[in-house]
């Protein structure tokens, strides 16, 4: 992408405000969705030559307007020759840009009855304004798969009739846990990316924290959103220290942390303050506490583990989850020493989500490392280094078992 | 996750097939292939040529030495792959016990290292 960013900013914020407006004047979704991505490429094209419209939200109804017009006007047509189909009918022709339209896109794009897979492709499109060949570099697959995947989302959303509007109440929460979980999905994926030939993935956690600054900004009173947004910046803010120029890890204890991103902490730890002192507590606030904690310690010794422990307690009664079982165990090491933590860990064994992962062995290894049984940790680490699937990961595995060769 | 499918064929028992046999599972391949386009977990797949055809590269003391093979005796030998990515690996084992490849011989499915890693 060549394009000025001031105006690739301004299309992406742009596109799902004229989507939402196109879909309440025509329906259609699928047409109008493509309608508005080919009026955002108009705009990506002709606008740092011509300079912007006066006004640029406008043009691009119009463009897309008559994009889908023409669309729908031909498949009429084709579908008068073939039967009689009653004519098309116009919808209300609200123009008024209505701010819920992004957040209703926002529960079109992850609606339930999408794949996981669907609705993080369609998300980044639609709501995103992302083109599917950025989406497909993005997830290292080729364009054709990403293709498919949004063509398919958008079949699926019209032959099961899922309205334009937002979920009934009743469903609402469930509704935007899916959201939420979407984004977080989003955000992960961008942030495991590390350097090299992959370092444009790393876009997806920026895009990740621009649509969930979105949704705190349309429901600023939601506790968890405000709890997303600030886990979102907390962890992101540690990213220029969390590995080295050759892409290996550093894991949090060693991390350089003159190189975190102060400017992210502060909006994060506000935003996550103010939230816990206000709104019902749910897991993305606990967790974006816990993040707060770690990056507000001045060196890795000076970590309020007893803190960190406090909040993973209340995590694992509201969420109950391994993966939490998993990051508590690590924090009763830090407060209680490792041999508790290695009784939390052995709770673990009966799960089959956790028996044989790679994270159960490493967290494992690293306990036996600090209760100072070196062999017992270094073929611990080896089989963690076997199970991961991470490039990354296993580099990192093999270092830490090679620190412990001498013991051997 | 993306996952690898391993296709392994007995080149000698494919050529006691039937031409009828012999496009059946191919038809039965492009079906599967179309429908993994369709859902948009096909991510891209290659046949290999006859075993016959290899030839195995090793640099020794920094001299290359090229030979034909191995013309291994084995039953059962490479003769393609697909990658695809899938939402859990039982469905990843699901698509290869569909392969009909696996009715006659075997598909071994492994896992494909990813460049991203968490934060430890």
């Amino acid at each position: 992408m060549s394009t000025a960013p001031a105006v690739e900013d301004l299309l992406r914020e742009l596109a799902p405000q004229v989507l939402g407006a196109l879909v309440r004047r025509y329906g259609h979704f699928d047409a109008c969705e493509d309608a508005v991505q080919e009026a955002l490429l108009a705009g990506t094209v002709q606008w740092p030559d011509q300079g912007l419209p006066q006004n640029p939200r406008g043009w691009l109804i119009t463009v897309a307007s008559r994009r889908v017009t023409d669309q729908l006007r031909s498949d009429q047509a084709r579908r008068r020759r073939e039967d009689t189909t009653a004519a098309l009918a116009p919808r209300d022709e609200l123009d008024v840009p209505d701010r819920d339209d992004t957040l209703t896109l926002l529960f079109l794009c992850c609606h339930p009855a999408l794949s996981s897979a669907s609705q993080l492709a369609l998300t980044l499109r639609a709501v995103g304004g992302l083109t599917t060949a950025q989406i497909a570099n993005a997830f290292l697959v080729p364009e054709a798969t990403m293709a498919q995947r949004i063509s398919r989302a958008k079949q699926r959303i019209k032959t099961t009739s899922i309205p334009f509007e937002l979920p009934p109440e009743p469903e609402r929460a469930d509704r935007l846990r899916v959201v939420m979980h979407v984004l977080y999905l989003v955000f992960n994926e961008g942030y495991t990316a590390t350097s090299g030939p992959h370092l444009h993935r790393t876009g997806l956690t920026g895009e990740a924290i621009r649509l969930t600054r979105v949704m705190h900004e349309l429901l600023p009173e939601d506790g968890e959103v405000t709890g997303l947004l600030a886990l979102m910046l907390l962890t992101d803010a540690r990213r220029p220290a969390r590995t080295k120029p050759d892409g290996s890890l550093v894991p949090l204890e060693e991390q350089d942390r003159s190189r975190w991103d102060q400017e992210a902490i502060r909006e994060g730890v506000a935003l996550i303050t103010n939230s816990l002192a206000e709104a019902p507590i749910g897991p993305y606030q606990l967790q974006a506490a816990i993040a707060a904690v770690h990056d507000e310690a001045a060196t890795a010794a000076d970590t309020d583990w007893r803190q960190i422990l406090g909040l993973y307690d209340l995590l694992e009664r509201l969420a109950p989850n391994p993966m939490v079982t998993l990051n508590r165990a690590v924090a009763v090491a830090m407060v209680r020493g490792p041999e508790a933590a290695l009784d939390v860990l052995a709770t673990l064994d009966a799960d089959e989500r956790m028996a044989g992962h790679y994270r159960l062995a490493a967290v494992r290894a690293h306990m036996w490392e600090m209760a100072g049984d070196r062999r017992a940790a270094r073929s611990g680490y080896q089989e963690a280094a076997r199970r991961t699937t991470s490039i990354p990961e296993r580099r990192y595995l093999e270092s830490r078992a090679d620190r412990l060769r001498d013991s051997r | 996750m993306k996952y690898i499918l391993l296709i392994y064929q007995n080149p000698a028992t494919w050529e006691t097939f039937s031409e009828e046999e012999r496009n059946r599972v191919m038809v039965e391949v492009g079906e599967l292939m179309e429908e993994l386009t369709q859902s948009g977990e096909w991510v891209g797949g290659e046949g290999l040529a006859d075993p016959s055809n290899t030839k195995t590269v090793r640099v020794r003391d920094g001299v290359p030495a090229i030979t034909d093979g191995p013309f291994v005796e084995s039953k059962e030998q490479l003769a393609g792959y697909c990658i695809v990515q899938c939402e859990t690996p039982e469905r990843a084992a699901d698509i290869a016990a569909r392969w009909p490849d696996a009715r006659y011989w075997a598909m071994e499915v492994r896992p494909i290292m990813e460049p991203g890693g968490e934060e430890m």
